[in-house]
């Protein structure tokens, strides 16, 4: 388990290093002087010296040669300094740090109620396989995995914000109503847009599972020492099936995030993403890089606790035997 | 596995086949696009955003340029950028898989050690800032999109690889002195195609998703041409008095996603019957 662990956080590391890199390339080998914002004469009029330029550049991290621009960035957002937004000279970190919980909102919500409607739909599939129950769900679970997630969004918005007027098509708040039953209810429509992916493929996953976990022999004893059906499933098959949710989870953790940037965007929610996209939009590379760099730390994470978790729950992996994969 | 006993099972199965005919449909309606009496790109504001009619059958969209015919160019435009990444995902993903595979040691650990790190970042977003900073062509989204699915393939054929080096026929081949470079091409290869095209079957249907999804967002296929995805873009504003526009580019791409999702899907059941049982 200490060696997983070891070896799982040396990985992260190095994912890490690259991703930061990377990164820190963008406004490294982005066309353009970062300087035109204030030098351009659409913006001011004032014409700066070349050593007032300089100093600008110094101050805004912009000299020397590209391993020491790294080091003196990277080491800089080790300390915590992410650097003033070019767009509006706030801070970057407090600016995200302002959105995050929002996203996290959103992809938790929506990643609870996946694991909720997940376990029973699957058990049900899987458990009367080929039947008229599992082919339904089945269907439905391939309609999940093929919809263009803002699409479904723009429908939902068409069907239950425009038509029937029952709940808000964008943004978190009313404003003017501080309740965190707004939040709620303007949160509905994307959680469950955010969360039709994710259900779809743990479903999916669960169904083979409860398949496999049925031809088991020790599900056949307990049947035949004449346990009830639903007691089986629930006390026996559903055990044995959490398990490899934990690694599906974290597996789809990015698709998570993504996803998450995708409907926040359709409908306006102020997190993370629609911040990123601003960001992009207004050639904002501070902020564009210290958001690449969260993301991927929140992504590392969640797939190093994916893989610890699965390593506790699982005496065979506990006892140093690794999961096979890759 | 052999050509002719794949497509004997590929035709006994009901929903491949279904889902061949409809995905064929969907193509073929793409490359017709010209036989439609209507420009995709002609501008007419006296008939803009018209509801279904006659003489449009599914509308008019804000410029008043007729949305069938739109969505038929929109297709081809999505289903080249689709088909264009999967090509390139599929040969870089069975090169490296098939060397990684059969070289073993480092080399394999170095791929996918690579392709770990391909899996752990979010691909969407990455493709976004590179694609902000980046000439925006077909070429470059192609490449974009490609460059973060080729890392499914490589997984696949990895593992089929690993297993197919130990067969007899390899080790035959081996010991009469054939090259890796031969034996890799010309025995491992045409024994991976099941496993291939069901990846390039999964791959172009993810290829076609993050397309749409992309353009969308406005980071995809740029103005004047357009895709699905970017035909739901500019229909968002008129969801409220002409929900139609954003109906029909949305359900091309579910109907095509679909498809080639589930073909993917009951070719690999049909290859892996274990998972059938």
């Amino acid at each position: 388990m200490k060696d997983l662990i070891m070896k799982r956080l040396a990985q992260m590391a190095v994912v890490f290093v690259i991703v930061s890199m990377f990164a820190f390339s963008i406004i490294y080998f982005s066309p353009g002087d970062p300087l035109y914002l204030y030098t351009s004469p659409s913006v001011s009029t004032y014409k700066m010296s070349e050593e007032q330029l300089d100093d600008m550049r110094a101050s805004l991290g912009l000299e020397g040669n590209v391993v020491q621009r790294y080091i003196d960035w990277a080491g800089k957002m080790l300390k915590g300094d992410w650097g003033l937004s070019i767009s509006n000279h706030q801070p970057v970190k407090k600016q995200i740090l302002d959105r995050l919980p929002n996203t996290i909102g959103l992809m938790g919500a929506a990643l609870v109620l996946s694991v909720l409607l997940a376990i029973p739909l699957g058990l049900l599939a899987g458990y009367h396989k080929n039947k008229w129950i599992d082919n339904l769900i089945s269907a439905v679970s391939y309609l999940g995995i093929s919809l263009p997630a803002f699409w479904f969004g723009i429908m939902l918005i068409i069907v239950f914000s425009l038509k029937l007027g029952w709940l808000p098509s964008a943004g978190m708040r009313t404003i003017g109503v501080e309740s965190a039953l707004d939040v709620i209810r303007h949160g509905i429509l994307p959680v469950i847009v955010l969360s039709v992916n994710n259900t779809a493929v743990f479903v999916r996953y669960i169904r083979s599972n409860t398949i496999e976990q049925k031809e088991e022999e020790y599900v056949m004893t307990v049947i035949s020492k004449g346990v009830p059906r639903m007691q089986v499933l629930l006390r026996h098959v559903l055990k044995n099936c959490l398990l490899p949710i934990i690694t599906i989870v974290g597996m789809n953790f990015g698709t998570l995030i993504t996803g998450s940037f995708i409907v926040e965007s359709v409908f306006g929610w102020p997190g993370l993403g629609t911040l990123c996209m601003d960001a992009i939009n207004s050639r904002d590379y501070t902020m564009i890089m210290g958001i690449t760099v969260l993301t991927c730390i929140v992504l590392l994470i969640g797939n190093f606790l994916a893989d610890i978790l699965y390593g506790f729950a699982d005496p065979r992996i506990k006892q140093g035997k690794e999961a096979q994969n890759g | 596995m052999d050509r002719r006993a794949m497509k004997k099972i590929f035709f006994s199965n009901k929903m491949t086949v279904i889902c061949a005919v409809l995905l064929l449909l969907v193509i073929l309606a793409s490359l017709l696009a010209p036989l439609s009496p209507y420009d995709p790109d002609a501008v007419n504001v006296a008939e803009r955003l018209q509801g279904m009619s006659g003489r449009h059958i599914l509308g008019t969209d804000d410029l008043g340029r007729d949305t069938f015919t739109r969505a038929l160019y929109g297709g081809r435009v999505s289903l080249l950028v689709g088909s264009a990444a999967m090509c390139v995902a599929v040969l870089a993903g069975t090169f490296i898989g098939t060397v990684s595979g059969y070289s073993g040691g480092r080399i394999d650990m170095v791929c996918m050690r690579i392709v770990d790190i391909f899996l752990s970042v979010p691909s969407l977003l990455f493709i976004i800032v590179v694609y902000a900073f980046m000439p925006r062509n077909i070429m470059t989204l192609v490449l974009m999109l490609a460059s973060f699915s080729w890392t499914k393939v490589a997984r696949v054929v990895r593992a089929q690889t690993l297993s197919l080096k130990e067969r007899d026929f390899v080790t035959a081949a081996k010991a009469l002195g054939v090259s890796r470079g031969r034996i890799i091409w010309r025995h491992i290869i045409p024994n991976l195609m099941p496993q291939v095209i069901v990846a390039a079957s999964l791959s172009i249907a993810n290829a076609i998703l993050d397309e749409s999804a992309l353009s969308f967002l406005g980071y995809g296929v740029q103005l004047p041409m357009a895709s699905w995805g970017s035909m739901l873009q500019s229909a968002q504003q008129y969801i409220l008095h002409n929900p139609i526009l954003a109906v029909v580019p949305g359900t091309m791409i579910l109907i095509t996603v679909l498809c080639f999702n589930v073909m993917g899907d009951m070719l690999q059941q049909i290859l892996d019957p274990k998972l059938v049982k």
